[in-house]
């Protein structure tokens, strides 16, 4: 066995094992106390089951969508890290959770005329609409020159972001009361998902953007090393910075139109995990996708019981444990 | 004797035509307060449930400008917008030379301004049911109609006592009462805590609100919170309009909490009714509606 393959397997299982414990442990947890024993009592009609509806419909769907959002929203922010070379970098740092905000926040205050539509409009909204602000950065990161500039693309990026932002306060201008809260709300992450439809449409595109990652692990480790270092070792620099970008993001538009813009998991993990196993990618990437799914899913625990009934936005907990954590990685890093 | 008759009555008529005009004559120079009634003359109300109760007491004809969301009564159709809670449109309210400006009381810096332009103010605050007639009674009392005022609150009061004494004698069905969420699912979904009006006018129509127990208007609501609490009747309660077919599908959504009792004996119910959510003088009428609801059988 080789020392690669060695750390690959120890990692997987450290934060496979604890992945597996959180979502295991994770429907145990909530602001009522159920009996494990009726959840599992098949004498029981489902529909009568108070206890296996609590765990099955509320409780279930909501740790999958955690482990999901926090595993695609981790990895996305390695990959966006490596390509943009900037350890700052987040998955919504290109502007893609802006647009998705935009599109959502489209679907909420104009969804009532849309209503004929008959199915919920924001999660496909928020998807069309990470799905263009991905298209204009693109575009704008290609025009000058052959191939991607990390440089423009951040530009680029972080000026879509912004004009996204003033969309959305022109958007809110024309919301009403009711619709401004739900707004907001939406803004601030929420994986109280109900059913387990969401998840099923979401599963394909998890499906195409971890493929890509897993064989983006090794180019990003060249990129790494710079584009001109990476050109001379063989790597087709430009077909890895788009398949980086272009998965990173379908990655980040599929998690945010699961569970809304959810801050500060794709700084955090990185990080955490790269201050345990080192920077190779073929190790952080497998293991900051598990680790950010056990850590969204605790931190969905935490925001479910700790003021119990009452329900704290999971993206609150996250940016309270994320910004200080933020900034001593700053601090130590000067 | 029929022509002396008319003869008489000319006379009589020439003499009432001499008095009116004298009393008129009299009425503008000498009395000015002869008028019909005393200021403000012209209103311009941000609070569409103040506006309902200004209608209501026949100051409606005093209504000079309204909120972008007022709907009622149909004449407000035809009075100029001056924006609403969060965008008040100070040029447009100015522009329409109000004597009093109903605003909310959150609107500190409309009030502000207001001040400065030296045109008074009304604050509105809302909180219970009770305040609902409190507020009924205050604006009478400051646009000059305190008397007509305290008799429209004194009849809502007692036709609302009315309600609750037959509810009273009726089961209190364990309800839930959602103000939003989002659309075709279960998600985003706010519902009415143990204060405010709507929590009070389901109180006062038969139903025990399931969250009376947290002390706040709206509580988000998870699906887990709303398992555990089992609700008897689930109302939706929306200002708009719903089609046939939008309703249909919106309660199905409904059917993935199946151990829910109101679920599972279909006593989900989508109100679409503006006087259920607007604590104007209509709100009678919202209670009853909401009291057929939560009798309603399947």
């Amino acid at each position: 066995m080789t020392s690669l393959a060695r750390r690959l397997s120890l990692t997987l299982l450290v934060f496979g094992g604890l992945a597996l414990a959180a979502i295991v442990l994770g429907p145990l947890a909530g602001s009522t106390s159920i009996s494990l024993r009726r959840v599992f009592d098949s004498s029981v009609p489902f529909e009568g089951n108070v206890d296996a509806q609590i765990f099955f419909v509320a409780r279930l769907p909501r740790v999958l969508a955690g482990a999901l959002v926090g595993a695609m929203l981790a990895s996305a922010g390695v990959v966006f890290q490596g390509l943009l070379r900037n350890p700052l970098a987040t998955p919504f740092t290109l502007g893609v959770s802006a647009g998705a905000a935009l599109g959502a926040m489209l679907a909420i205050t104009f969804g009532a005329s849309l209503a004929w539509i008959g199915m919920p409009l924001a999660p496909l909204a928020s998807f069309a609409g990470s799905g263009v602000a991905v298209g204009i950065v693109y575009f704008l990161a290609q025009a000058r020159h052959r191939g991607l500039s990390t440089n423009v693309l951040l530009l680029a990026g972080v000026t879509m972001n912004a004009f996204f932002s003033a969309l959305i306060l022109f958007v809110q201008y024309f919301a009403d009361f009711a619709e401004t809260f739900r707004i907001l709300r939406w803004l601030m992450g929420d994986l109280d998902i109900s059913s387990y439809q969401p998840l099923l449409a979401a599963l394909p595109l998890v499906i195409i953007s971890f493929s890509v990652f897993g064989w983006l692990a090794r180019p990003l480790n060249l990129l790494s090393l710079g584009p001109d270092a990476a050109e001379s070792r063989g790597l087709d620099v430009t077909l890895a910075q788009r398949a980086a970008f272009f998965s990173a993001s379908l990655a980040t538009g599929a998690a945010v139109s699961v569970g809304g813009p959810v801050g500060f998991i794709g700084i955090i993990v990185p990080h955490l995990v790269r201050l345990l196993v080192g920077a190779d990618h073929r190790i952080v990437l497998p293991a900051s996708a598990l680790f950010g799914a056990a850590f969204l899913i605790a931190c969905d625990a935490l925001a479910r019981t700790v003021m119990s009934p009452l329900e704290l936005p999971v993206g609150v907990i996250t940016a309270i444990i994320g910004g200080p954590f933020f900034l001593w990685l700053l601090v130590r890093r000067t | 004797m029929r022509v002396e008759v008319l003869i008489g009555a000319a006379g009589c008529c020439r003499v009432l035509g001499v008095l009116a005009v004298v009393l008129a004559v009299l009425s503008v120079t000498v009395r000015p307060a002869v008028v019909a009634f005393e200021p403000p003359y012209r209103i311009v109300s941000l609070v569409p449930a103040v506006t309902e109760m200004l209608f209501a007491l026949g100051a409606g004809h005093r209504v000079v400008g309204v909120s972008s969301f007022d709907r009622f009564p149909p004449e407000v159709a035809n009075i100029q917008k001056v924006g609403a809670l969060l965008d008040p449109d100070l040029e447009r309210i100015l522009s329409l030379q109000p004597d009093l400006v109903v605003l909310y009381h959150t609107q500190s810096d409309l009030r502000k301004q207001l001040e400065r332009a030296k045109v008074p103010a009304y604050a509105y605050s809302h909180a219970g049911l009770r305040d609902v007639t409190a507020t009924l009674r205050s604006v009478g009392n400051r646009i000059g109609i305190a008397a007509r005022a305290a008799k429209l609150a004194t009849d809502i009061e007692s036709r609302i006592d009315a309600i609750r004494r037959v509810s009273a004698l009726g089961p209190r069905p364990r309800t839930l009462i959602v103000f939003g969420r989002e659309n075709y699912a279960l998600r985003g979904i706010y519902a009415s805590g143990g204060q405010g009006f709507v929590h009070d006018m389901v109180t006062a129509a038969g139903g025990q609100n399931v969250f009376a127990d947290m002390k706040r208007e709206a509580v988000q609501a998870t699906t887990e919170l709303i398992l555990a609490r089992r609700p008897e009747i689930i109302l939706e309660l929306r200002a708009d309009p719903i089609g046939p077919d939008e309703e249909k599908k919106e309660l199905a959504v409904w059917r993935q909490l199946a151990s829910v009792p109101a679920v599972a004996n279909r006593r989900v119910h989508i109100i679409a009714d503006p006087r259920t959510v607007i604590p104007g003088p209509r709100i009678v009428e919202g209670i009853e509606v909401i009291a057929a609801a939560i009798k309603r059988q399947p």
